[in-house]
């Protein structure tokens, strides 16, 4: 493996484009788009703030750079560089700034969620979404780009409304059987909205496009409740990870729990635990324990190799400090591999930013704080 | 009288002091007899002695008469005659006789009373210890009772004290509950309000940001951009949102159908997997008579019956409509009755094989058993032997290669093994010294012919040099004695070369002419002996030439060998001049 020169960025802004021929990044105000074979800098923009938020449109054609202390957003244009487009909110705010699946319309989210603007650069028109709630995932496309689901909350009770992302027509407005909506997210088919309650409670609706409700799953009471989920690319199944560091999954026929996953702190029943052990002094070892993988790991100065530890294998287990809220316990990341054959989850406090699959369904990245692990799955291995 | 009167009563308080002495004494058997038996006669003596003396004999029989009358005895005792001092004896014994029945009689009541008396206190005193007994025992229990009081009272008191606790507790659950839920309530009241606050904040916000805000269009642009699909877009009618709406309801329905044919698809094969194990079931339960055999072939064939009339009507039921509710209710209903058909089935296999263990084994069943044990152990015995014999073969080949005996031994071994290779080694060997002996002998030939032919060269050479010196020299008027010795040779060599040819080596060097016998010399003392390889090689490198020129045509060979010979005219030439002087 071969690497290339260290180049600088900030704020973690660093993206390839959807059809993966340019690679931008943001130092401080300015954006940087290079080649992504031959690392050559493009186009050199420059914009009036220190930038917050960088996107790149769906069709690759332009970047979006939000500074969300100037309540600013500029659009700069790959195929016209001098092209540039620049939209102010003014003092009402920006929270938070993001594409539409067309790549056409940008939905600004206000401060305080007053209020989601959406621009469009087709038309230069504006159009306003009211009471938009500010929850940890209020906003959901669909894969397909037809629909957006955006959670509301009026008067004191949640309600979803969805729209057509083509003219942004109200499609349909209901209220949703939560005390406290906490999430949503489109299965992959585009048929099926799971709606999750915050984790007071754990309460997992599902409702279907035209705003029915298909079915609630609760696995018990009173405990903390759902931390993450995650659909499958097939829309089969829904998996759930809650803060009993257990993940079930539900299948789309019945929507019942048709299996569920533990994480104990004495794995006893895998095939292989591999344990990641680190050469640098001073930071003790970093355990780690997925399901049936091999590893291949790429790291730049330490030394670290991954050995297969006997079972059982005890995992340090960090107990969290009861008093705070959201603790460092549960499920907080779940991804399916895209032939929906494996999950792979991160139970705990463990230091993993993020887990991805190679759209082929053998490897996965970990990303942990300082560390990127690649990991390969076995054709003859399988899971549980 | 008075005196008699007293003594009366001293009679009578004496009587009964003995009456009542013998009744005082009860448990003392012996006294009583002795009391019985023979009143002290001292005591009784002077009694009577003091009761009736020579005077009042008439005044005691009244008295006695008196007493006897009291008694109810009917006999009197009449003085005899009246007046005197003797007694009418029939009355007094009688009346003797009726007070010894009397004493009799009461003695016996006395003995009976007394027995009484023995028993009664015999039972008294039983009824006192068991009475102190269980006085004793009351005692006791009396104590444990009140033992058991006081636990009981304390156990009592401990439970009062706990469900009062409950109580306590519970109450304070209930307050506790209470309070979470008024709290409860109030949080979400507080929870509400305040949201309801921060909307109407939002919503004053939001106005006031909004007005604030200059009217100009927030986007700056420098062009509109195209579609991303590079239509036109259209104005928003009914009919668009109606669309719309087709469109969503297009898409559930796409998918719900999708999954209605998985579902579909997925409900036929089961339906399938189900038929299939309905129809193995039947098989396995439908009756073979090789395999089955004593009582449940009957059974089986009974089951069979039954299995293929309700096979043929189900089957024909069953294709006809798969998705009825009815043919998967009949199919499932089937599939049951066959497991449950078959468990049982395999419940009597069960049974059987047990009770078979059992049972000696005359039954017909167990014999292929017990041939098919037989045939098993008899081939494991041959296994066994084949496994030692290898074993043993085994051994004996390790043995061979190492061996670890004497050298003499080992050698002996060794010669023994290798005996019939070494018969034919010889066997070799001395082929190859025939071999070899005739290989010499040839090449011994063979140098000494080709030495021969060396020297036959040279002769001829030297001959073919002098002559053509002779014919150089026959053109000078010295030609004459040149041709004479030229032809000398000449002759020679043709003489001499073919008879040199035919023969073999015996005629060699000493037939030679004397031409040759100054190059010849230094062969000449080796010709004995073996050539070198290196002289044969140079006459044999020298006779193709020789023999080619002598053996083709002789025209042509001589003008070549004339050529030959003429580029190594010089050197002979120089020869031959050394040689003149020397000759």
């Amino acid at each position: 493996m071969n690497f290339s020169e260290v180049f600088k960025q900030s704020n973690q802004l660093c993206k390839v484009s959807p059809d993966g021929k340019y690679l931008a990044t943001c130092v401080q105000y300015r954006l940087v788009i290079r080649d992504v074979n031959t690392l050559q800098i493009l186009n050199l923009y420059t914009c009036l703030d220190q930038i917050s938020h960088m996107e790149w449109s769906s069709d690759s054609l332009f970047i979006l750079c939000a500074m969300y202390k100037r309540a600013l957003v500029q659009v700069w244009s790959l195929e016209q560089p001098d092209w540039h487009c620049k939209i102010d909110e003014g003092s009402i705010g920006l929270v938070s700034s993001r594409w539409s699946p067309d790549g056409r319309h940008i939905l600004n989210t206000t401060e305080f969620h007053l209020r989601i603007t959406v621009w469009s650069l087709c038309t230069k028109a504006v159009s306003y979404i009211k009471y938009p709630k500010a929850c940890q995932k209020g906003l959901d496309f669909s894969r397909d780009g037809c629909y957006m689901a955006l959670a509301e909350r009026r008067d004191c009770k949640d309600y979803v409304s969805i729209f057509v992302c083509d003219d942004w027509h109200l499609l349909r407005h209901f209220e949703t059987e939560t005390q406290d909506l906490s999430g949503l997210e489109w299965s992959p088919n585009g048929c099926v909205l799971a709606v999750w309650e915050s984790c007071l409670e754990y309460k997992m609706s599902l409702y279907s496009l035209d705003g029915r409700l298909l079915s609630t799953y609760s696995a018990y009471e009173w405990s903390l409740g759902i931390k993450s989920v995650s659909w499958s690319p097939s829309s089969q199944f829904l998996a759930i990870g809650s803060f009993d560091e257990k993940v079930r999954i539900l299948n789309h026929i019945t929507w019942k729990k048709i299996a569920q996953f533990e994480h104990p702190a004495i794995i006893d029943n895998t095939k292989t635990v591999y344990k990641e052990i680190e050469k640098r002094p001073a930071v003790s070892s970093d355990e780690m324990s997925l399901h049936d993988i091999t590893v291949a790991s790429s790291l730049f100065s330490t030394q670290s190799k991954y050995d297969i530890s006997p079972l059982p294998v005890q995992i340090p287990v960090v107990k969290p400090d009861p008093d705070r809220a959201n603790p460092k316990i549960g499920v907080s990341a779940l991804a399916f591999s895209s032939d929906s054959r494996y999950i792979a989850t991160k139970n705990g406090g463990f230091q993993v930013h993020s887990l991805n699959w190679h759209c082929s369904g053998d490897s996965l990245i970990l990303i942990g704080k300082d560390q990127l692990c690649l990991c390969y799955m076995d054709a003859d291995q399988n899971n549980e | 009288m008075g005196d008699w009167g007293l003594t009366e009563t001293s009679m009578d308080n004496y009587e009964i002091s003995i009456l009542s002495h013998v009744a005082m004494s009860p448990s003392r058997h012996n006294n009583l007899m002795s009391a019985y038996s023979l009143p002290s006669s001292k005591s009784s003596y002077s009694v009577i002695s003091a009761f009736c003396t020579e005077d009042n004999i008439p005044q005691c029989i009244s008295y006695i008469n008196q007493e006897l009358g009291s008694l109810g005895l009917a006999a009197h005792i009449q003085a005899d005659p009246p007046g005197r001092a003797s007694l009418n004896a029939a009355p007094a014994l009688n009346a003797m006789y009726e007070l010894l029945q009397i004493h009799r009689r009461s003695m016996n009541n006395v003995e009976e009373l007394e027995k009484e008396q023995l028993k009664k206190t015999s039972t008294l005193e039983h009824m006192q210890t068991s009475n102190s007994r269980l006085k004793d025992q009351l005692e006791l229990s009396i104590r444990e009772k009140s033992g058991l009081h006081e636990t009981e009272r304390q156990l009592q008191l401990k439970l009062k004290t706990l469900q009062s606790c409950l109580k306590t507790e519970k109450d304070e659950v209930q307050k506790l509950q209470s309070i979470i839920a008024s709290r409860a309530s109030q949080y979400s009241h507080d929870a509400k309000r305040k949201e309801r606050e921060a909307a109407k904040l939002k919503e004053r916000l939001s106005q006031l940001l909004v007005d604030r805000k200059d009217k100009k269009l927030a986007i700056e642009m420098l062009n509109s951009v195209g579609r991303s699909d590079g239509k036109r877009s259209h104005w928003k009618t009914a009919k668009a949102t109606a669309s719309r709406e087709a469109e969503m309801y297009k898409s559930l329905l796409s998918d719900y159908e999708a999954s209605q044919r998985a579902l579909m698809l997925e409900n036929a094969e089961l339906q399938k997997v189900l038929q299939q194990m309905k129809k193995e079931m039947m098989h396995i339960l439908s009756p073979c008579p090789p395999l089955n055999r004593g009582g449940s072939a009957e059974e089986s064939q009974e089951l069979g019956d039954s299995d293929r009339e309700e096979r043929s009507a189900e089957t024909s039921r069953e294709t006809l409509d798969q998705s009825c509710e009815h043919a998967r209710e009949q199919l499932t209903n089937s599939i049951r009755q066959q497991w449950r058909k078959l468990r049982n089935h395999v419940q009597k296999l069960d049974n059987q094989a047990s009770l078979v263990q059992n049972q000696p084994p005359s039954n017909a069943e167990v014999i292929p058993l017990e041939t098919h044990e037989h045939e098993v152990e008899r081939m494991r015995l041959e296994v066994q032997q084949c496994k030692e014999f290898i074993h043993a073969q085994q051994q004996l080949l390790q043995q061979q290669l190492n061996t670890s005996f004497d050298d003499e031994t080992a050698a002996l071994l060794n010669g023994c093994y290798t005996l019939e290779e070494k018969e034919r080694l010889k066997e070799e060997w001395r082929l190859f010294d025939e071999q070899k002996r005739n290989f010499e002998k040839e090449r011994k030939n063979f140098t000494e012919a080709a030495i021969r032919l060396g020297r036959e060269k040279r002769a001829f050479e030297e001959d073919r040099a002098a002559w053509l010196k002779h014919q150089f020299l026959s053109m000078t008027p010295f030609a004459d004695r040149m041709r004479s010795s030229s032809s000398d040779g000449q002759s020679a060599l043709s003489v001499k070369s073919e008879p040199e040819i035919r023969t073999s080596s015996s005629k060699a060097p000493p037939v030679k002419s004397s031409a040759y016998t100054t190059f010849s010399t230094p062969k000449s003392s080796k010709s004995a002996a073996v050539p070198s390889t290196i002289d044969v090689c140079r006459t044999l490198r020298l006779i193709p030439d020789y023999r080619e020129s002598s053996a083709t045509e002789d025209e042509e060979s001589w003008l070549k060998s004339k050529s030959k010979v003429c580029s190594s005219d010089l050197s002979i030439f120089s020869l031959d001049e050394d040689k003149n002087p020397l000759t």
